[in-house]
C-alpha cells in the first residue's frame, strides 16, 4: 500500500511539473506501453510454468466470465439511477 | 481493440515460453517483477499528472459528476459480491479484489499478482479484459435500454481511453467529458481499492 502510493504520487507530480514539454509525455507512453508488455510477458511466462495454473485455466476463465457479468450489470444499473434521477432530470 | 490484441499476444508469447521454458529461469525472478511494476506505477502517475484534461476538469468538479465513479464502484462491488455466491472456490474478498480493477487490466493483475500470486492475476487479467471487450460490443444496447451513462459505468476505468471512442459515438461529447473524469477516477482508485482490500479483509 505504501509503495503504491508512493510511487503513483511522485509520478503524478513528475507528470505535473513536466506537463508542459508533450515530448515528455509522448516519451512516458511509450515506455509505460513497453513496461507494460514485459510485465505481461513475465506473466505469461510463469503462468506457463505452473502447471496447477495451466490445468485450471478453464475454470478460471469461467469465474472471470461470471464476475465481470456481475461487476457490469451491478455498475450499469447503480448508474441507470443515477441517470434517470440527477442527469437526465435536469437536462429538460 | 489494438492494444487488447498486443496485451495477449505478449502474454501468450510468455506462456508459451513459460510451458516450454524456452527462456532461462533466471528471468523468471519476481523481484524484477516488483522492479517493473513500481516502475509502471510511476510511469502511469506520470500519464495522470501530465494530462491536461485532467487537472481542467478538477477545477470543474461537482457533486452530482462524482456521483458516477461512486456508482460505478459500489456497483461493481455489489453485483459481483451477489453473484460470487454462485462461484467454487474463491473467496468474496479475492472476488472483490479482481473487480477491483475496473477493467484496467494491466495494472490490476500485476499488482494482484504481487500481493496474491498467479492465479487470481491470471484471473484479474481475464476478467477485467473482459470488461474491456463486452463494453466496446454492447455499449449500443447499453445507451439504448439503460441511458446515457450505462457504458460509461460499464467501461470503468476503461472509459478515459480505450473505450471513450465508442462512449462518444453513442453519448455524445457532453457525456465524453464525463467518461473521461470517471475513468480518471477509477483508474487511480483501483490500485488503492485492490491492495486495501487484499490487505485488510
Amino acid at each position: 500500500m505504501v509503495l503504491i502510493t508512493v510511487f503513483l504520487l511522485s509520478g503524478i507530480l513528475a507528470g505535473y511539473f513536466l506537463r508542459k514539454d508533450n515530448r515528455i509525455i509522448k516519451f512516458t507512453d511509450k515506455v509505460t506501453t513497453g513496461a507494460i508488455c514485459l510485465l505481461l510477458f513475465l506473466l505469461g511466462l510463469s503462468v506457463g510454468g505452473n502447471e496447477i495454473i495451466i490445468n485450471s485455466i478453464a475454470k478460471l476463465g469461467i469465474q472471470a466470465f461470471v464476475l465481470t457479468v456481475g461487476a457490469i450489470s451491478g455498475s450499469v444499473l447503480l448508474s441507470y439511477f443515477v441517470y434517470v434521477y440527477i442527469f437526465r432530470g435536469k437536462e429538460k | 481493440m489494438r492494444g487488447s490484441f498486443v496485451i495477449v499476444f505478449f502474454f501468450s508469447a510468455g506462456l508459451i515460453c513459460g510451458f516450454y521454458s524456452l527462456v532461462p529461469s533466471a528471468m523468471n525472478n519476481s523481484a524484477f517483477s516488483l522492479y517493473a511494476l513500481n516502475l509502471l506505477l510511476f510511469l502511469v502517475g506520470i500519464g495522470i499528472g501530465g494530462n491536461n484534461t485532467a487537472w481542467e476538469m478538477i477545477k470543474k468538479i461537482n457533486a452530482k459528476i462524482l456521483l458516477v465513479p461512486l456508482s460505478v464502484v459500489l456497483g461493481t462491488l455489489l453485483g459481483s459480491s451477489l453473484l460470487s455466491v454462485w462461484l467454487k472456490g474463491i473467496t468474496l474478498r479475492e472476488s472483490l479484489a479482481v473487480v477491483s480493477g475496473f477493467g484496467y487490466y494491466s495494472l490490476s493483475s500485476m499488482v494482484i499478482t504481487s500481493i496474491e500470486g498467479e492465479t487470481l492475476g491470471v484471473l484479474a487479467l481475464l476478467s477485467n479484459i473482459f470488461r474491456e471487450i463486452s463494453t466496446l460490443l454492447i455499449t449500443p444496447f447499453l445507451v439504448r435500454y439503460f441511458g446515457r451513462l450505462a457504458p460509461i459505468a460499464s467501461g470503468g476505468a476503461t472509459s478515459m481511453d480505450t473505450t471513450l471512442p465508442v462512449i462518444i459515438e453513442f453519448t455524445g461529447k457532453e457525456y465524453g467529458i464525463i467518461s473521461i473524469f470517471s475513468g480518471i477516477v477509477l483508474t487511480l482508485t483501483a490500485p488503492f481499492l485492490i491492495t486495501l482490500i487484499l490487505t485488510a479483509v
